[in-house]
């Protein structure tokens, strides 16, 4: 509750926001981008003889796209920032605290909370769900990679197989579930660092609960969200 | 003991009255009572573990008495609200012991942090002379591009001080300033902290291990035994006892 009065609570933070939307993005960017291709060609080459059998190898691009956007691309999205940004939130904040610069904020009439953890827990919930539509196009350019290999497509119909097959719930569903993942690697990180305690080895605690709570959370939610969303599509 | 002023009518900054705060089963304040006047150095003396750090968290609002009472510049710290809380701590500057630089943030960054937040109306021209006016206050205008990676401990202290002076105080609270410093670095911030108090008319209350700090530095000298300050006045005043809960530490710091 804490944290939604004070995201609507004068001052604004709009440029530490930038910055951190910068620093998350930046953070996961390439391991993200390799991540997504590798998956996209796997996928795409596990899928073909199950297809190949029922004469379906046209259905790769819909098959591929439909399981990315779904569930792969916010899952492995979520999953690598839980590691690389929730670890990175929950060591920065649990560092800051153990060497007293959080009290320091305090005492110099900063509102720590406001600047460190509001900041912190946006710029997560907006930059990945940004991160997951990019992790399901690199994922769809493995794909189509993969597929060039046994037949020749051209990208606009393989895309345009994709589109058709992808409907309005699919994509509202992800983004929710990727701003929901978002805020809960950001929350995590920045509430293990912000009560961490007992020197370095406090921060080192901090940093590894919040990628094993945050990606713990993330399967969990994962879970849910697929239960909802079966429900709007039946 | 009764505690002397430095004039004859000061006007009471700081009054600390019957204080008590626990940690768990651990008693750290038992009732301590103490005034700040207007212009003086307060030096705190006491053994680790004693609640001086303590008390001027309390001080500050970072935490709360279990009992008794704090007033701050006519302002009662813990019933006050987050906006009077935030308003009266633009009157106090705190010097932590570990300096508590932001370190991802160059000089420049950490000494424009609390300006910018706090004096909105302040423009860029505005904000760098301030902060320059600081540094060149602490002899550091040298290191304003630099990080806090890159300076000394005693550097770190001093940028520390800046940081807390550019809200210009009116208390500030220094805890172990010289804790870990070597002997002309001490000197240094013990010269500085005399600077401060005389140059931006500040009263401060010193929290130290360190006799020859204190000496240099303290106006008055209060002594935190068992919870209580029950020793308070000038350095002589204070030393002159042979309680042995209070001459180790002269021994220590002069005849070793």
């Amino acid at each position: 509750m804490k944290f939604f009065r004070e995201a609507v609570t004068p001052p604004y933070e709009g440029k530490e926001i930038l910055r951190q939307c910068y620093q998350v993005g930046y953070k996961s960017l390439a391991l993200i981008s390799l991540t997504g291709f590798i998956t996209g060609i796997v996928f795409t080459k596990q899928s073909r003889p199950s297809l190949a059998e029922f004469g379906a190898t046209s259905w790769l691009p819909s098959l591929v796209g439909i399981a990315m956007l779904r569930t792969l691309a916010p899952l492995l999205t979520s999953l690598i920032s839980a590691g690389k940004v929730g670890s990175s939130i929950g060591a920065e904040l649990g560092s800051m605290k153990v060497t007293e610069q959080i009290d320091a904020m305090e005492v110099s009439a900063t509102n720590p909370f406001s600047y460190l953890v509001v900041t912190r827990v946006l710029a997560t919930s907006i930059t990945i769900p940004i991160l997951t539509f990019y992790t399901a196009l690199v994922a769809l350019l493995g794909g189509y990679l993969n597929v060039t290999m046994a037949e020749s497509t051209s990208f606009s119909a393989f895309v345009q197989s994709f589109l058709e097959s992808i409907t309005f719930l699919d994509i509202t569903a992800s983004t929710v579930k990727a701003i929901v993942f978002g805020f809960t690697i950001g929350m995590v990180g920045c509430y293990q660092g912000y009560n961490s305690s007992k020197g370095t080895e406090g921060v080192g605690k901090a940093a590894n609960s919040a990628v094993v709570v945050g990606m713990f959370l993330v399967f969990i939610e994962e879970v849910i969200a697929t239960q909802i969303t079966f429900l709007f599509r039946t | 003991m009764l505690q002397k002023a430095k004039t004859e009518n000061p006007k009471t900054v700081i009054t600390i009255r019957d204080v008590q705060k626990s940690f768990g089963d651990y008693d750290v304040l038992k009732g301590a009572d103490l005034d700040l006047y207007e212009g003086e150095n307060l030096v705190v003396l006491g053994r680790s573990g004693t609640g001086k750090s303590v008390l001027i968290k309390i001080i500050s609002g970072l935490l709360t008495q279990d009992y008794g009472s704090v007033n701050v510049l006519g302002s009662e710290v813990a019933t006050l609200s987050t906006k009077e809380l935030t308003e009266l701590r633009l009157r106090i500057g705190f010097s932590f012991q570990n300096s508590a630089l932001y370190d991802s943030m160059t000089v420049r960054e950490n000494l424009e942090f609390p300006l910018i937040r706090n004096k909105k109306n302040l423009g860029r021209r505005e904000i760098n002379n301030a902060v320059e006016t600081v540094l060149d206050a602490v002899g550091l205008l040298q290191t304003i591009n630099q990080m806090p990676s890159e300076l000394s401990g005693g550097q770190r202290k001093r940028i520390g001080i800046a940081r807390t002076l550019i809200l210009q105080p009116e208390i500030m609270l220094y805890d172990e300033p010289t804790a870990g410093l070597d002997p002309i670095t001490c000197i240094e911030i013990n010269n500085l902290i005399n600077e401060v108090q005389e140059r931006f008319k500040t009263s401060s209350i010193i929290i130290t291990h360190d006799l020859t700090c204190a000496k240099a530095v303290g106006n008055r000298i209060a002594m935190l035994l068992d919870g209580q300050f029950q020793r308070v006045g000038t350095f002589e005043e204070v030393f002159a006892t042979d309680d042995d809960r209070v001459t180790p530490f002269y021994d220590y710091n002069f005849i070793q």
